[in-house]
């Protein structure tokens, strides 16, 4: 089908599968030698797998990006793209939920069992408050710690956050209305404040380790904690990412007011993201 | 080969009225099925064997009750398919009757009906699970807690705690390749050292947790079955009807030896049970001893090593004691004298115990090939350092030396 | 459905060009392609699977220790479920999904065919770290495949192996499923409506749906295992304040939808085949989707069900009892249709037929047990006994693989274009069933007089029966070698099948392509009234 005559456009072969399956071997490789402690083989086999992915990433994206250009898709290959990006990031949520769902079970059930009368059996000074250590750490001072408040940074980015989700409708209004610099200007201006978010918790966490003596050693507090806001940041990084992408798709003149699926995954993604910070804000940080 | 429950069950709208109407034909259709039963002495089991509480007689009733609705059902479905299978073939001339394959109101009685047969099925289960969770007002706890591999049992009033392990010889096991020297004998892997004794006719409540990894208390006669967590007090409770021994194991896979965690239940008239609670005080009574009293928290993660901390003798040895208790003393025994029924070697006075630290350290990392001894190279490093450090000077070890963090660590390479 | 020729696809033999070499297979994005290497993994992976079933069994002949040391044994006891469910059961599903999904909606092929060979060749990476496990230090985990901390937590480097296994499965799953929804939802043929869809397009559309929901949770309890494990948190540490048993509602909260994921598109294999031998149309077919989706929403519901015996408040065993019986309901309605479809019809008993009927007969049978285990208190009692692993193997064996055995009879003629040879079809069909009772229906007789499952040693009183069950165990297997020779025999010297072999049969690869399917099919889609 190499030839391709209008209709769904179905791919030809592609080297690109097996280049990211080998990326994952040989970062599956490294993470387990690295993890432990297996010198100096792990980190080798975890860059090396890394660049094989960099490498995929810019090879099939490229592709992709190159047959959209060349107007390959058509409206049906475009509604493929929306279905399953919206399923996508319905993985992701359920990711997250897992997370979530471990700090409620944490904070509904285990932790009020650990204290209850039953358990005084096992441990008996156990003060079963959140936010705790857990009943073992929490008798040793060496993990006693303090929680972050919700009303420094954790809100200044949130505000920075619900912000950055203005911006990028706002650059999506330019792209609709075809005016481009309002579009990049935008788009330019969410990346910054994601940007401006992610230095924050870089520095939220310094302060956790340094100040508050709050690690993710610090028993199912600091476990949960950092799990989640980890997590988050993670997907914050893949998000200002691939805003950069379309940043410069934009700037190079892709995408037309008609046809901008590659903008707008990003948007719902980032979307995706502040919706799920919001809830973090809550419950992780707010209702201490 | 199936026996009538007949101890005090619940009678829950003449449910266990109907299951012994029908249990002897349950027997004759069993019996059927095993009809090579009668040869030798093997045994063909294929019911639950014998309740031996009210709980579990209550399980043995629901459950018959649930396969005979769930027989019938079978019968009657698998009747109209095999009906189908011979009537409407094409080879006997059968057409197909292409307009029959929607009827709303076939769809609905098929619905409805089952959900009815589920409702009926839902109330007495019902019962018995709240009568199940009901822990109240006890005559006796028993604290019981589980160890790779055996149990521990703390009977809280009485002052009572004491190891229940492997009591079968493992020269009747073999190994792969090498066969057993010895025949097994009829309580093979069935048998322990202390069994658990409780009373008849005592309501006797388990607190069950574990000090290592899941475990499950599970003896099928009492209707227990209850997981071990490390950590965390869970309890379950029975009431024998009849003195007697009941045999049970660990349902929960919890490594290397799980299925060589058999729990044995005994069941004493009052009388009986208070004169073994007086013999007992003289070997199992818990010490007065704050260190071993029953209080101690077992210690899940019990010791961490800080960069560039400097250890004391007393230190490891303190932490040594618990992670001892948890690791070791299955096999080994609290007092390092070992048992000789599962090859377990005694650390008091062993020659590789206060011989040089590098060969104890091997032996604690590796294990010994061949034996039931693991390597416990997935202990800390400062784990190891302070149960080798224990060993050292504990009982009649008196090296006076310590284990170090960093010798484990170098030793692993 | 039209009941058209296929004329037009003659027409476009002549582009009808592949690849040919080792590029063919490494670089493909042809549908077709894809699902036979799905299969064939599924198939290499259940040799393997099977031979550590072999050890088990092995070892479980008679009392005492006589092959396997009791870490191998729980090595093989683990693995053999990591591998049966991740690299067998669920890649073969997704082999007949991809086969066939296009073809039954007349597509050209899925909606996004360099994913989907993604989805393909992430496999081999996991199946080489779960292999490769039982050489490293240690061994392989010792688990069960239910990677329960703490015991999981112990184990040596496999245990990281197996976590980052998973999560390169999970990730294959969810790009496989997420290919799997759009297709289905953007590729059908005009006039495809959503209630004309075969049913076992329908089946997999929500099993897609189902792994899209639960294989993240997985990735996140693994994730969880994997940081207790190397970075110092507590989740399922009671010292630091979690709970080994939080593990045990996410694994499961996976773990019982997962279940469905496997059972699912059995029950839409055996959809298509009981009508076509039926001569007649599905009977409540609207139903049959309803009941489809009922079992999945159901089972996002009912994952404490397998967690009776931790010690939940009395509040949850009830809930988690009463929502697991209620799945009796739309499963006895998928029966009953099955029933009413074979009733007043026209039957013949070829192969397929045979495996959907032994499917409809045991898979029944596993799902009373079900219903037995359903009642908590029963469970109790039988919780992590032998009687639990005969109902879950006739489920997943006399369910989920008997109606794989009996989709590859049937759709052989139309993947190779060779008929299957009938008598050592049916022969295959006798020999397992007869094999598969011998093994597991003793194992329920186990279950009930107390042996426990994962031990490798046991006490007398359940020699007989485990005897009883080895040797058809022994005898299942060599059943397995049959069916492979029979198929190869077909595959280089079988009769050439007709475009549309089966007489009842009328979805559309049926009655619009010949056999065997061209490299490529319905470029230009059918228009179907």
């Amino acid at each position: 089908m190499s030839a391709h005559t209008g209709g769904y456009y179905f791919a030809p072969p592609s080297k690109w599968p097996l280049v990211g399956s080998t990326a994952l071997f040989f970062m599956a490789i490294g993470g387990v030698l690295a993890m432990n402690s297996i010198q100096p083989g792990g980190w080798i086999f975890l860059a090396v797998g890394f660049a094989i992915l960099v490498y995929m990433l810019f090879g099939w994206f490229g592709q992709v990006i190159d047959e959209s250009e060349r107007g390959l898709y058509d409206k049906q290959v475009d509604v493929s793209f929306r279905w399953s990006m919206s399923w996508f990031i319905f993985s992701e949520v359920m990711f997250f939920a897992a997370f979530f769902g471990a700090l409620f079970y944490a904070r509904v059930y285990s932790v009020p069992w650990l204290g209850d009368m039953d358990n005084r059996v096992l441990w008996d000074a156990y003060n079963a408050a959140w936010p705790t250590a857990g009943p073992y750490f929490d008798t040793n001072p060496a993990y006693q710690f303090s929680t972050m408040s919700a009303w420094g940074i954790p809100a200044l980015n949130t505000l920075l956050l619900l912000s950055s989700g203005a911006t990028i409708t706002w650059a999506h209004w330019g792209l609709l209305q075809g005016k481009r610099n309002q579009l990049i200007i935008g788009l330019f201006l969410t990346i910054l404040l994601g940007v401006i978010f992610l230095g924050f918790q870089v520095y939220e966490y310094i302060h956790a380790y340094s100040d508050l003596n709050l690690k993710l050693t610090s028993g199912i507090f600091g476990s949960t904690f950092f799990m989640l806001t980890g997590f988050h940041g993670f997907h914050v990084t893949l998000g200002v990412t691939m805003l950069i992408v379309i940043l410069a798709r934009c700037m190079k003149g892709h995408f037309t007011a008609e046809r901008h699926f590659g903008f707008e995954a990003v948007a719902w993604y980032w979307h995706f993201v502040d919706v799920v910070w919001l809830g973090l804000f809550v419950v992780v940080y707010w209702l201490v | 080969m199936i026996s009538k429950s007949n101890i005090g069950s619940a009678n829950t709208f003449g449910l266990a009225r109907l299951v012994r109407l029908v249990n002897p034909v349950m027997r004759l259709g069993f019996l059927a099925i095993a009809g090579f039963a009668t040869l030798a002495h093997a045994s063909y089991d294929v019911n639950i064997p014998p309740p031996a509480t009210g709980i579990a007689s209550e399980i043995y009733d629901l459950h018959l009750y649930i396969l005979i609705i769930c027989v019938i059902i079978f019968v009657l479905v698998f009747g109209a398919m095999f009906y189908s299978v011979f009537k409407f073939r094409k080879s006997q001339g059968a057409k197909a009757d292409v307009n029959f394959h929607e009827s709303t109101l076939i769809e609905i009685i098929w619905t409805v009906i089952p959900f009815i047969i589920l409702i009926v099925m839902a109330i007495p289960a019902t019962k018995t699970v709240l009568a199940m969770k009901d822990t109240s007002n006890p005559d006796l706890t028993i604290k019981v807690v589980g160890y790779q591999w055996g149990w521990q049992y703390e009977y809280q009033q009485d002052g009572l705690s004491f190891y229940s392990s492997l009591a079968t010889p493992w020269s009747q096991v073999g190994q792969p390749g090498v066969p057993a020297s010895e025949p097994k004998g009829q309580n093979y892997l069935l048998e322990v050292d202390n069994p658990m004794v409780v009373p008849v006719g005592k309501k006797v409540r388990l607190l069950i947790t574990s000090n290592d990894v899941l475990h499950g208390w599970y003896v099928p006669t009492l209707g227990v079955n209850q997981y071990g967590i490390p950590g965390f007090i869970k309890d379950s409770w029975f009431k024998v009807e009849k003195a007697g021994t009941y045999k049970g194991q660990c349902s929960q896979i919890c490594g290397k030896l799980h299925g060589y965690m058999p729990i044995t239940v005994v069941a004493k008239d009052p009388a009986d049970y208070a004169a073994w609670v007086k013999e007992a005080k003289g070997k199992f009574a818990i010490k007065s001893d704050a260190s071993v009293a029953a209080d101690t928290p077992p210690k899940v993660a019990a010791i961490v090593d800080e960069p560039g901390k400097k250890w004391t003798l007393g230190e490891l040895k303190q932490a040594g004691e618990s992670l001892y208790a948890a690791n070791c003393a299955a096999c080994h025994q609290a007092d390092g004298k070992g048992n000789p029924a599962m090859k377990a070697k005694a650390l008091d006075g062993s020659p590789v115990v206060i011989g040089a630290k590098s060969s104890q350290i091997a032996i604690l990392l590796k294990g010994r090939p061949g034996t039931l001894m693991a390597g416990f190279d997935r202990l800390s490093d400062v784990e190891l350092a302070a149960v080798s450090t224990y060993a050292r000077n504990s009982w009649g070890n008196k090296t006076g030396d310590m284990v170090l963090p960093a010798d484990i660590k170098a030793a692993r390479k | 459905m039209t009941a058209t020729t296929h004329t037009a696809d003659h027409a476009d033999e002549h582009h009808d060009h592949k690849p040919y070499g080792l590029s063919r297979w490494l670089f493909t994005t042809n549908h077709k392609d894809i699902g036979t290497m799905y299969l064939l993994f599924g198939l290499l992976m259940a040799i393997v699977g099977g031979f550590l079933s072999l050890g088990i069994r092995a070892e479980l002949f008679m009392p005492g220790l006589q092959i396997l040391q009791p870490e191998t044994f729980n090595s093989f006891m683990t693995l053999h479920g990591l591998i049966m469910v991740f690299g067998a059961v669920m890649p073969v599903f997704v082999g007949f999904a991809n086969w066939l999904i296009p073809m039954q909606i007349g597509a050209a092929d899925m909606a996004f065919p360099r994913m989907n060979n993604w989805s393909f060749w992430m496999l081999p990476p996991a199946a080489i770290l779960l292999a490769a496990s039982f050489f490293v230090e240690g061994g392989a985990i010792q688990s069960g495949w239910t990677l329960y901390p703490p015991l999981f937590t112990q184990s040596g480097i496999a245990g990281d192996m197996t976590i980052l296994a998973v999560h390169i499965l999970g990730a294959s799953s969810i790009m496989g499923s997420i290919n799997i929804v759009t297709t289905v939802l953007n590729l059908r043929a005009p006039g495809m409506t959503l209630m004309k869809m075969p049913l076992f397009v329908w089946t997999w559309l929500i099993t897609a749906y189902l792994l899209i929901a639960v294989m993240p949770v997985l990735a996140g309890a693994v994730t969880m295992l994997l940081t207790d494990r190397h970075f110092g948190t507590s989740f399922f540490n009671a010292a630091g304040g979690g709970d080994p048993t939080m593990f045990m509602h996410i694994f499961w909260f996976f773990g019982h939808p997962e279940v469905y994921i496997i059972i699912l598109p059995a029950f839409g294999i055996v959809s298509q085949i009981i009508p076509a031998f039926s001569r007649k149309p599905l009977f409540g077919y609207a139903s049959m989707v309803y009941a489809t989706a009922s079992i999945a929403i159901l089972s996002f519901i009912v994952w404490g069900h397998h967690m009776f015996t931790v010690g939940m408040p009395a509040a949850g065993q009830l809930f988690f009892m009463y929502a697991t019986m209620l799945i009796a309901v739309p499963t006895g309605v998928k029966v009953f249709n099955w029933i009413a479809t074979m009733w007043r019809g026209s039957l013949t008993f070829e192969t397929p037929m045979l495996w959907a009927l032994g499917f409809l007969f045991m898979f029944t049978m596993g799902g009373f047990t079900g219903l037995v285990l359903a009642i908590t208190p029963v469970d109790i009692t039988l919780h992590n006994s032998y009687y639990v692993v005969a109902h879950f193997h006739y489920t997943m064996v006399a369910g989920a693989s008997f109606a794989i055995f009996g989709g590859v009879y049937y759709w052989w003629p139309k993947w190779t274009g060779k008929m299957y040879n009938e008598s050592a079809g049916k022969l295959h069909f006798w020999w397992t069933t007869i094999g598969f009772n011998l093994t597991f229906f003793p194992q329920h007789f186990l279950g009930l007089a107390g042996m426990p499952r994962r031990i490798p040693d046991y006490a007398l009183q359940f020699a007989e029966w485990n005897m009883i069950s080895s040797i058809g165990a022994f005898f299942l297997a060599a059943g397995q070698i049959f069916f492979m020779i029979t198929l190869y025999m077909s595959y280089k010297s079988g009769q050439p099948a007709k475009d549309k072999q089966w007489e009842g049969a009328d979805s559309l690869e049926w009655t619009h392509l010949p056999s065997p399917a061209p490299y490529h099919t319905f470029e230009v889609q059918p228009v179907l009234k």
